[in-house]
């Protein structure tokens, strides 16, 4: 931003970033209903991903999975305050273009829904609403990143409350920066090759020793103790999508992994919290998988 | 006269911003997460992030009445977007519950601006600060629908929402203030910790400095 912006100007990359900033250290919390917006939200939720399945019954019920109903995302549009997130399909911009066009404050191009695109991802620079994508390693970030994605988040494996992928993702990614940050400068186009990455992202990158933007963590968070887990790896706020509602009482699990994200780092808190929360969601361990969806996305 | 022990309230949102800026302006600076944590701060911050989440989180850490009564016994203290609903007198849009400290006598409006979309950047002029335009970056920002008396609006907003985009129900923002101070309180609706322009943060702390040597509230009239 070196040039002075006189008039207001939207839809900027600082813009786009900033709203991730702010959900920093925040639990975005996937609801199906207005009711359960209003459950998260009343939680501490810092925002909601709308949705008309959670992932555990995607992989349940299989069939194409696809944007939400707009009359769905308006309905819990009202029913909050804080922002609205809403998945469109990988490389499906049709889809985002109407999430844009609804008001969500963030889209989320999500291999949790059917890809619509074996080749290509959303172009997501046009776009005036902020994109938030996955990945499962540093070269899958750089280019969703390089596409314009403000936000990134590990992938994890949805649906299953099993936060082992998670953990993989984002060990690989903090592992790689830290490597990518003491590699020689001549050693930086090799890693650019490697990463299958824009050399000025890896140099942006490896200059700085962290991603341009915000990385928060998701799939499989399912406990108090989960997120506590992924905030201490590096995440900076954490998705939960089937764990909350997928569990015995949603409202305290809710606010307890609130609490646990806000203060991961003090496990006498973190035990409180933790204590008679009712059952986790059941969850599917990980070799019991028929469908990997993080393998989508290119 | 020491130097200024600054506590960033470090619940949720953009903390650590904030804690870097004071950091490179030399302040020592402490995260603030538990009520024993404020002990010995000498200024306050409370950052950006949701005001719904920041204020349930203070809460369920008894933070509540301790920053409340340092505040009204003359903490310094400089709240961004969601620290400035939190300090406000009164908000309107919030949640029923949300508790405000009532630490600087404006009315806000949570979300003024609308949705993401409508988030933006802008060049906006501060009267006290030289050296040419701050550059706001206002998210998802509330906006001051009534400054009291005693409030001294620093800077307004040129922005407005336009026709195109009126239909999330946000309202026009043109010249409504967007940086007050009252006291040893400051609020802005923008985000200065998301920029590399440390002014703000450094006429805080200035503020701070001169609180500290007259250990009261530093008078609302002064020359700039």
């Amino acid at each position: 931003m070196d040039t002075q912006v006189k008039s207001p100007t939207k839809g900027t990359p600082l813009v786009k970033r900033g709203l991730a900033d702010m959900l920093r250290g925040g639990v975005i919390m996937d609801v199906v209903t207005a009711d359960q917006a209003k459950v998260a939200e009343d939680a501490g939720a810092v925002a909601v991903m709308a949705l008309e399945r959670v992932p555990a019954d995607i992989r349940a019920e299989g069939g194409v999975a696809r944007m939400s109903d707009p009359a769905l995302v308006e309905e819990i549009q009202k029913a909050v305050t804080i922002p609205v997130m809403a998945k469109a399909r990988i490389g499906h911009f049709a889809e985002a273009q109407v999430l844009q066009a609804l008001g969500v404050d963030y889209v989320d191009e999500s291999e949790v829904l059917t890809p619509a695109d074996e080749e290509h991802h959303i172009d997501k620079w046009p776009f005036r609403v902020p994109f938030v994508c996955g990945a499962t390693n540093l070269g899958e970030a750089l280019r969703r990143i390089s596409e314009g994605a403000a936000l990134i988040r590990s992938k994890g494996e949805a649906g299953t409350g099993d936060v082992v992928q998670a953990v993989r993702h984002l060990r690989s990614i903090g592992s790689d920066l830290h490597a990518l940050a003491a590699a020689r400068p001549e050693e930086r186009f090799s890693w650019a090759k490697r990463l299958a990455a824009p050399v000025e992202l890896v140099e942006e990158v490896a200059a700085a020793g962290r991603l341009p933007v915000p990385l928060f963590c998701a799939g499989g968070i399912a406990t108090p103790a989960d997120a506590s887990l992924v905030m201490q790896l590096g995440a900076e706020a954490v998705f939960v999508g089937s764990g909350i509602f997928k569990s015995e009482d949603p409202p305290r699990r809710a606010r307890a992994v609130v609490e646990a994200t806000a203060h991961f780092d003090d496990p006498d808190l973190v035990a409180k919290v933790s204590r008679g929360l009712g059952a986790p969601m059941r969850g599917t361990s990980g070799d019991q998988l028929g469908i990997r969806l993080a393998d989508r996305g290119w | 006269m020491h130097s200024p022990l600054v506590g960033v309230l470090a619940l949720q949102g953009a903390y650590a911003f904030h804690a870097r800026a004071l950091d490179e302006l030399g302040a020592a600076c402490r995260l603030v997460r538990r009520a024993d944590e404020l002990e010995g701060i000498d200024a306050l911050v409370v950052p950006g992030g949701e005001s719904t989440t920041i204020a349930m989180l203070m809460d369920s850490a008894g933070l509540v009445d301790p920053i409340g009564e340092r505040l009204a016994s003359g903490l310094p203290v400089f709240g961004t977007c969601a620290g400035m609903i939190l300090l406000a007198a009164e908000v309107v849009d919030g949640q029923p519950a949300q508790p405000s400290f009532g630490a600087i006598d404006i009315t806000v409006r949570r979300n003024a601006s609308g949705r993401q979309v409508d988030s933006f950047e802008e060049d906006i002029d501060v009267e006290v600060l030289t050296g040419g335009a701050f550059h706001g970056v206002f998210i998802r920002a509330p906006s001051v629908l009534r400054a009291g008396p005693d409030v001294e609006v620093l800077a307004r907003t040129r922005y407005v929402v336009a026709g195109a985009d009126a239909g999330h129900g946000a309202e026009p923002l043109e010249g409504t203030p967007v940086l007050c101070r009252s006291g040893v309180v400051l609020v802005s609706a923008f985000h200065p910790e998301l920029t590399e322009d440390r002014r703000l943060h450094r006429l805080f702390l200035d503020m701070v400095d001169r609180g500290m040597s007259t250990s009261r509230a530093i008078p609302t009239e002064r020359s700039s």
